[in-house]
């Protein structure tokens, strides 16, 4: 599978987006990165946009679901949020959206800083696994894998997408020796 | 004697992540990073509306203190609470041990309790270590203090004082003053700024309050204050121990702040920029004098609010160690 240039992606999501917002009388939105991925796309996206403003960005490693199975992620940072989200209309953007927990996490950690108007999301690549009821407002692209297959952002410049192939979870069970 | 830590690999996990934290000794540079680094990320935590995290939701921290204590006691349940932990405290020394339940039964109620950690003051060296190898393996311990050899957590916290005021630790010089004998704080911090690599570690206190064979920690050891000072980038005082001083270390207090304490005159003889620190409760005109301890160097309290931080970073990664750590003994089962 070839896969595209995130470049030709996010020039196309920066219309729909705008025209997204128009649509909903959204003006000056609050701009919101997730680590490490989300935050490239953020910068390119506002940059197709024309907008300067500072943009946050979010490091979600303290509200993952996945704690007690995979521990602390070992290099997590600071968020920096140099804005109030209490009222705002906010963009929230991240790079390969999967399974929805990062999403998930990345509003329980937006909510613990107030109260936004609106959040509307933005993924590069949607990789429809559904695994929770949580969808993309914009998406460069929709693409379906098999299970062991995954697409990871390289960056931060150029932009490329990279098809990865992982060992199947469920591998030990399958295996037993 | 000084204690050391023949039994260090008990607090790392078999990919040599932390599952207790019991000591500095052996701990290795790059972990003491991770620590530092974990915990500047919960400082943007405490800075928030809602200085709360969800990481150890449905997590049971016990702080078992066998010894006295209001700061760190207070900053570890305030650190469990921050990273949604359920916490209960236990001052042991007013407790079962006066009615004459011992160690080893206290902790085993404990654990029948299902706490997931123990966090434990103890006036006797060694006790963290004797906690952390009886326990059930899946328990993590913390130490917050143990007698004369360790308190690591305040070590951390130092370390992360310094290096966010300093900006890191390769040309520093750091002097630890006062009572370098009764204090595991001193210990603690001289392991820490060797591990990172600090190249100017000097101790400085009379020769009765300095113990035997200090200089194995590659220090610099002065018996005057004045040509100790000089040109620091780092002051750490020590708290005069008074509970623990028997048997005429010292003629008396009066004479110790007039040979050791830290008055503005003395401050001078370090760099302008040194910063002063001071682990707490301070005694003031007994080792520091009021105009230092309140004064424009003093980042005394910024150490109280940096340790809060750091014992979140510590409580998490122990957790996060010991997860793992069953991860890798039920895949060696299968």
């Amino acid at each position: 599978m070839t896969l595209p240039n995130p470049a030709d992606l996010i020039r196309q999501m920066a219309l729909d987006l705008r025209a997204r917002l128009q649509a909903r009388g959204i003006e000056a939105p609050r701009f919101i990165g997730i680590r490490t991925g989300g935050v490239w796309v953020t910068q390119a996206l506002l940059e197709e946009l024309g907008i300067t403003t500072a943009f946050g960005t979010l490091d979600v490693s303290f509200y993952r679901d996945d704690f007690s199975q995979n521990g602390l992620h070992p290099q997590v940072r600071p968020s920096d949020l140099p804005f109030e989200i209490e009222g705002q209309h906010l963009v929230l953007v991240d790079d390969v959206l999967m399974s929805g927990r990062t999403i998930r996490a990345a509003l329980n950690e937006l909510f613990d800083y107030g109260r936004p108007a609106s959040v509307t999301l933005v993924s590069l690549v949607d990789l429809n696994a559904a695994e929770l009821p949580i969808r993309p407002d914009i998406a460069g692209v929709t693409l379906s894998l098999s299970p062991n297959e995954r697409v990871k952002l390289i960056g931060p410049s150029p932009l490329s997408l990279e098809q990865q192939v992982v060992e199947p979870a469920s591998s030990l069970q399958e295996s037993p020796r | 004697m000084i204690p050391t830590d023949a039994k260090r690999p008990l607090q790392l996990n078999d990919q040599g992540q932390l599952r207790h934290f019991l000591s500095l000794d052996g701990l290795p540079r790059s972990l003491l990073t991770e620590i530092l680094d974990t915990a500047d990320s919960f400082l943007e935590v405490g800075a928030r509306a809602v200085k709360k995290v969800p990481l150890l939701r449905g997590k049971t921290v016990c702080n078992v203190f066998f010894e006295n204590s209001t700061r760190t006691r207070t900053t570890f349940e305030l650190a469990a609470q921050r990273l949604s932990a359920d916490v209960i405290t236990l001052n042991v020394s007013t407790s079962s041990t006066s009615k004459g339940e011992t160690l080893f039964d206290t902790l085993r109620n404990l654990e029948a309790m299902a706490a997931d950690m123990f966090v434990v003051r103890h006036a006797d060296s060694g006790a963290a270590h004797y906690i952390a190898e009886h326990v059930s393996p899946d328990v993590a311990v913390i130490n917050g203090g143990d007698g004369r050899h360790a308190h690591p957590t305040q070590g951390m916290l130092d370390m992360l004082t310094i290096r966010r005021h300093k900006g890191g630790f390769e040309n520093l010089s750091v002097a630890i003053v006062g009572d370098i004998l009764h204090s595991r704080v001193a210990r603690s911090n001289m392991i820490a700024l060797k591990t990172l690599g600090c190249p100017d570690i000097r101790v400085i206190g009379p020769k009765t309050l300095l113990p035997v064979g200090v200089e194995q920690y590659g220090v610099k050891v002065y018996t005057d204050l004045t040509e100790g000072l000089k040109d620091v980038d780092v002051v750490i005082m020590l708290r005069l121990q008074r509970e623990r001083m028997q048997g005429g270390l010292l003629p008396s207090e009066g004479e110790f702040y007039r040979l050791f304490g830290l008055t503005t005159q003395r401050l001078a003889l370090a760099r302008p920029d040194a910063i002063v620190m001071h682990p707490g409760p301070i005694n003031r005109g007994v080792e520091i004098e009021s105009a230092v301890a309140d004064g424009a160097q003093s980042v005394i309290l910024n150490q109280v609010t940096y340790g809060i931080a750091v014992r979140m970073a510590v409580l998490s990664m122990a957790m996060s160690g010991q997860a793992a750590q069953r991860q890798i003994e039920q895949e060696n089962v299968q």
